[in-house]
């Protein structure tokens, strides 16, 4: 029997399990639409598509499912660009259709038509444009396939609208054989060898974690190479959950807003043991003096991230999951006592902190709240800049998948319709978005999907009035020339969450922060804005400057 | 900068150049010779590309080109022992009473006279690309009006 293509997407996406897809509807969607409405999977309207492909990521983030996304061509195509870079840069499978205009327009500037496979050719896994109706189905299974396997990552079809419109018999293909594209889950047996020998030979090893772990569901093995070889562990900002952050072996995050334990313990080490991660610039500052005479083993699935930014000793392409699991079964444990020791001493001396006070609220006391109120048991999701640090540094993470940021593009904008989307993941948590008051005006139109949803998501706005992130930067290195990154122009946020039909609360007094947060997380069938007015010029530290040592770090406000 | 020279098998698909391409766009690295073509499977191409950079650089982007899911195969031929060709086609300024001594030269490079006009000489010649490089050296002083070459394409010899 032949149906449209259409209803071949629709049968496709249910033959993938699609659980929920996130989308926007405009001229050349409309048969994809027609199609959906009566799909056996929920559908979440945003009120901007950039919202529905944010919430599409954290919705995968949260799951570990892919995240699908229907938008229409031009403009909704458009929108989508910077949500779908985001996906790319931190690993996160998506799926996302958007619609083109018919064949036979292709090229000739018709209304709403822009070159979508052109566009986000970089900023994709791969991307299609269907062609011919037979291609359809076939294309559907790959990109599922391609967008969750070896290093995840957005995949884009781009659908004619007359394709959409044309018939042919469904046949949903069970298998996918693509001969350029065989991802290596098997690390190497002799590397896995060597590294062992290393790792039980090491005076001063360290473990350097990151999404690649969470990514590939590695934390339980991870955990158990700890265990067995007493190392201690320091994950990257998208690492944060891998390892309970609580236990005396974790030395938090790295990198230019880590601890002073973390960056000087990889620094000083003599081997540095990387699994998931990519040696990112935000955590190897001046890549010269990052580490001094480690050497380094590095477990990743993508080959194109070994020796990219830092030489590797001994390279594993592989899962870290089955590479963990193989590692576990040999590895004896090092002799590093006088290391832990001395890394204990470094971690008392050194604590993570901020000055408190009585007559302001402080940023950082909000999010210790919050971690205090939730049991640590939120998932966390951030906008970008200083909340997105505090809420690294200050929320204390126990589990992988709690805590949800756009590490690698920092886009603004992100965590609000990303919380969304964790919401929608993980009915049975708390989900708080820790907001900047810049970042929270980026999607705030999105509240009213939460609204209508009865997603009782928190946007906990740390509210200082500033570009927080680019005023710091402005105050240490550029002559406290604060141009343009006042934003003391802003809405009444609690008034906007009424407007909207959300609970809305303002908190000025720091004896009220923990009432605020008491009343919020009762509340559980509506968002909540909670609008923090926080110390204005608070700063993030530490902090190492961008492409500095960890020699300059800046561990304080300098009187 | 060293000169790289890079074979590429890919599927022989739309969209499959600029992927390629983009790689080194994005580096700000301009390509200085591409040559593709059909191979041997109709459902294969091949691209031979010859670009200057940096070792570093370019190691990122062939691992990166190994990535893209419509590259069946790279390998680096800059070391390699290879059977190269490439071909030229020159119009070289030729009085008539210069005809004789550009003809000449081009016997001894095996140069295919194409077209005599009273004011030129069009010459296609084939080979390894080092010895076309000599013979435009060698016709130069003549004035050489147009000139264009196909790019190399480069072959990894069977023999060592």
């Amino acid at each position: 029997m032949k149906v449209k293509g259409s209803d071949i997407i629709i049968e496709s996406l249910k033959k993938e399990n699609v659980e929920v897809m996130f989308g926007y509807p405009g001229g050349v969607v409309i048969p994809i639409f027609h199609s959906l409405f009566n799909a056996p999977f929920k559908f979440i309207l945003s009120r901007h598509e950039q919202g529905a492909v944010h919430a599409a990521d954290g919705y995968a983030r949260a799951s570990g499912k892919t995240g699908v996304v229907l938008a229409t061509s031009g403009p909704g195509a458009t929108n989508l660009v910077t949500g779908i870079a985001t996906a790319y840069m931190d690993s996160v499978p998506l799926v996302v259709f958007t619609g083109q205009v018919s064949r036979d327009m292709i090229g000739n500037d018709a209304f709403q038509e822009v070159d979508v496979t052109g566009i986000t050719r970089p900023i994709t896994k791969h991307n299609y444009l269907v062609q011919d109706i037979k291609d359809l189905s076939r294309i559907i299974k790959e990109a599922f396939h391609i967008a969750s396997t070896g290093r995840p990552g957005p995949v884009v079809i781009d659908v004619p609208v007359d394709i959409s419109n044309s018939t042919y018999k469904f046949e949903y293909p069970d298998t996918v054989s693509i001969r350029g594209y065989k991802p290596n889950y098997e690390g190497h047996p002799g590397q896995i060898k060597k590294a062992a020998k290393l790792i039980e030979s090491a005076k001063r090893p360290v473990i350097y974690a990151g999404g690649g772990v969470i990514i590939s569901d590695a934390s339980k093995e991870l955990r158990e190479f700890v265990k067995k070889t007493g190392i201690p562990i320091t994950t990257t900002l998208l690492g944060l959950g891998i390892y309970p952050e609580t236990d005396p072996l974790s030395l938090e995050m790295l990198g230019m807003h880590g601890t002073y334990y973390a960056n000087h313990a990889v620094h000083n080490s003599d081997l540095l043991i990387a699994v998931g991660a990519r040696f990112d610039d935000r955590v190897t500052g001046k890549i010269a003096t990052f580490i001094r005479e480690a050497k380094v083993i590095h477990i990743d699935i993508d080959p194109a991230s070994v020796s990219k930014n830092v030489m590797v000793d001994v390279p594993i392409v592989g899962d870290c999951k089955r590479v963990l699991q193989e590692l576990n079964k040999i590895i004896e444990p090092p002799k590093i006592d006088e290391w832990v020791d001395e890394i204990m001493k470094l971690k008392n001396d050194n604590p993570l902190t901020y000055e408190d006070s009585e007559s302001v609220i402080k940023p950082q006391f909000v999010v210790e709240e919050l971690y205090r109120l939730t049991k640590g048991e939120a998932i966390i999701t951030t906008e970008v800049g200083q909340n997105q640090m505090w809420a690294a540094q200050f929320y204390k993470y126990s589990e992988p998948r709690t805590f949800i940021s756009s590490g690698g593009l920092g886009t603004m904008g992100y965590g609000f319709p990303a919380a969304i989307g964790a919401q929608l993941a993980r009915p049975d948590k708390r989900v708080i978005d820790i907001a900047g008051d810049g970042s929270i005006q980026m999607n705030i139109q999105e509240l009213i999907v939460a609204v209508q949803h009865r997603l009782p998501v928190i946007i906990a706005i740390l509210n200082n009035g500033f570009l927080g992130m680019v005023r710091q930067w402005q105050q240490l290195f550029y002559d406290k020339r604060y141009s343009h990154t006042c934003i003391k122009s802003a809405p009444d946020f609690a008034r906007l969450a009424e407007a909207y039909g959300a609970v809305g609360i303002r908190i000025d007094k720091k004896t009220d922060v923990e009432p605020a947060i008491k009343k919020a997380l009762s509340v559980k069938d509506t968002p909540i804005i909670l609008d923090f007015h926080v110390a204005k010029e608070e700063n993030v530290y530490p902090m190492v400057p961008a492409g500095k040592s960890i020699k300059e770090t800046i561990m304080r406000e300098l009187a | 900068m060293k000169q790289h020279i890079i074979s590429v098998t890919v599927e022989n698909k739309f969209g499959v150049l600029a992927r390629v391409a983009g790689l080194f766009s994005a580096r700000g690295y301009n390509i200085d010779s591409l040559a593709v073509s059909n191979t041997c499977m109709d459902d294969v191409s091949i691209m031979t590309i010859v670009v200057r950079g940096d070792d570093r650089v370019i190691e990122q982007v062939k691992k990166q080109l190994n990535k893209l899911i419509d590259v069946i195969k790279v390998s680096d031929h800059t070391n390699s022992p290879v059977i190269e060709r490439e071909f030229v086609l020159m119009r070289v300024n030729a009085a008539p009473d210069k005809r004789a001594e550009i003809i000449k030269l081009g016997e001894v490079y095996n140069a295919n006279i194409a077209e005599i006009s009273p004011r030129s000489i069009t010459l296609g010649v084939k080979g390894e690309p080092q010895r076309l490089d000599e013979f435009i050296e060698l016709l130069r002083p003549y004035g050489i009006k147009e000139l264009m070459r196909t790019g190399r394409i480069s072959m990894l010899k069977e023999i060592i």
